[in-house]
């Protein structure tokens, strides 16, 4: 009779796994958001970091924001000109960037730049020993690792959102304007009628959201890695999966919290 | 100055530490030898509180270490120095910025101050010269050297080196005991040195410690170790394959 109640067993071990997992890390960033405000404050650390996690990501989020911009220039073309509605291919364009492709897309970058090498980073101090030396000096781990990390993300995913989402609008108007024949003030002029300040903090809020999510998920990963190579590889990977995939569930929910 | 009472440590069910009882006089440098996987590097992370034994006590001038928190805890901690395996160097550090960092976190010297005490710390491993090169372009006694030179550079009370020669060739292996003897004279800091260079060891040492079995099976001087009777101790210093210690 005992393997009837194999398959619960499996679900009920999967489900503590995951319960506990979240546990864990709703204390992790808990603790660093409270070390946030003791001394010291460490700013050159996160100027530092903002360096390594905003500029050192700057050229891909500007490379694939004007792709972006393009092709979804070029198939919201296609879509309107079916409707005789080529003229709002530079609100809809612009929407798009700024409420949903911007954030989301360089969140993504940002993952796959800077968060699998913040595990990485700090993976590979775990299993060296150096957090427990910082440590054994009666220096808190956290304040000199994780906090400078997550305040990096905070200040540097808005902007780079903003860098993606303009450039993106300029590769939309490179080619409504240079391919599509669109006059450019029919691009910018639609832009500025429908979009609204409560489109650029909506789109705000979410860069700000996901740069907490990577730089948290990032540090946990890296912090509690697992033993040797093999296990800094396997908390890389976890992470970079698990950002992306936040990235895109956190997104669904907050897009329905702002709608409503 | 150290005590050890009755310390019990486990590992997901796995009991590693079975009622340690250890003691340390102030300045001496107690060996704690025994077989790999026995728990000699736990003892020293719960020494210094990197880690919480699950029963015991770890007393320091009479103080219970494992039951600090806080303030109290960083207090204590700024009276231990550690040197570990692999020398836990920052590797995106210079040498010169590895010793001075202690010193730029820690206390409120001004930066020529800073300069001046990791020269000296430095010149007294013998890497003058060396400060500008990044760990990993330095060689593994040298590695160990700038670790000593880091942890002394605060001028511990205690300072503990966990397996400090483990990787070098046996004359640098001679050359890193013989400094932390030197250093130890010169500073007169109480040390516990896990190591597994046995005979070498006693040389430099003021007593022995033999872990077996999750508990300390015998702790004395370096000539009553090297006499012993006991078969297993007699086993471990002699490298015999024969004997009651299962080679795993």
């Amino acid at each position: 009779m005992n393997f009837i109640f194999i398959p619960f067993k499996i679900i009920g071990n999967s489900l503590h796994k995951f319960i506990r997992e979240l546990g864990n890390m709703t204390c992790f960033l808990a603790r660093s958001v409270f070390w946030m405000f003791f001394y010291p404050y460490l700013i050159q650390r996160i100027i530092k970091q903002v360096y390594f996690i905003g500029v050192k990501s700057t050229s891909v989020v500007v490379l694939t924001g004007s792709f972006t911009g393009m092709v979804l220039a070029l198939q919201t073309y296609y879509a309107l000109a079916k409707f005789g509605a080529e003229t709002s291919l530079g609100p809809v364009v612009a929407l798009s960037l700024i409420r949903e492709l911007g954030p989301v897309i360089s969140a993504l970058m940002v993952t796959g730049c800077a968060g699998s090498a913040l595990t990485a980073e700090i993976g590979i101090m775990r299993i060296t020993e150096q957090i427990d030396a910082l440590d054994a000096m009666a220096l808190n781990p956290y304040k000199y690792l994780i906090i400078p990390n997550l305040l990096a993300g905070i200040i540097s995913l808005p902007l780079l959102n903003a860098i993606f989402v303009v450039v993106g609008i300029f590769g939309g108007y490179a080619v409504g304007v240079g391919l599509m024949s669109i006059s450019g003030g029919t691009y910018f002029g639609g832009i500025k009628d429908f979009v609204t300040m409560k489109d650029i903090i909506e789109g705000f809020y979410k860069s700000l959201s996901f740069g907490i999510l990577i730089t948290w998920i990032g540090c946990y990963k890296g912090y509690f890695t697992g033993y040797g190579a093999a296990g800094v590889s396997k908390a890389t990977t976890q992470a970079v999966v698990l950002s992306s995939v936040m990235i895109l569930v956190w997104d669904y929910f907050m897009t329905s919290l702002l709608v409503a | 100055m150290i005590k050890v009472i009755d310390l019990y440590k486990s590992f997901n069910g796995r009991k590693v530490l079975q009622g340690i009882n250890l003691e340390v006089e102030k300045g001496q440098i107690l060996a704690l030898i025994g077989g790999s996987g026995t728990g000699k590097s736990v003892i020293l992370k719960l020494v210094i509180g990197l880690m919480k034994p699950d029963e015991g006590k770890i007393l320091l001038d009479n103080q219970d270490i494992s039951r600090l928190k806080g303030k109290s805890l960083k207090r204590l901690k700024e009276r231990f120095g550690i040197v570990f395996q692999g020398g836990a160097l920052f590797d995106s550090l210079t040498v010169f910025e590895n010793v001075a960092f202690p010193l730029e976190e820690k206390t409120k010297m001004k930066a020529s101050q800073i300069r001046n005490a990791v020269f000296h710390e430095l010149a007294r491993v013998g890497l003058t010269g060396e400060e500008n090169k990044y760990p990993a372009q330095i060689s593994g006694g040298m590695r160990k050297r700038v670790a000593l030179a880091r942890c002394l550079v605060m001028h511990p009370e205690i300072v503990l080196f966990d397996e400090p020669t483990t990787g070098l060739d046996p004359l640098t292996g001679k050359a890193v005991h013989n400094l932390i003897r030197a250093c130890q004279k010169n500073l007169n800091f109480t040390a516990i040195i896990v190591t597994h260079e046995v005979p070498g060891i006693f040389s430099m040492v003021d007593r022995v410690a033999m872990l077996y079995d999750g508990k300390i099976l015998a702790a004395d001087t370096p000539e009553e170790i090297k006499g012993s009777k006991d078969p297993v101790i007699h086993q471990f210093i002699h490298a015999e394959l024969e004997g009651p210690i299962v080679i795993k």
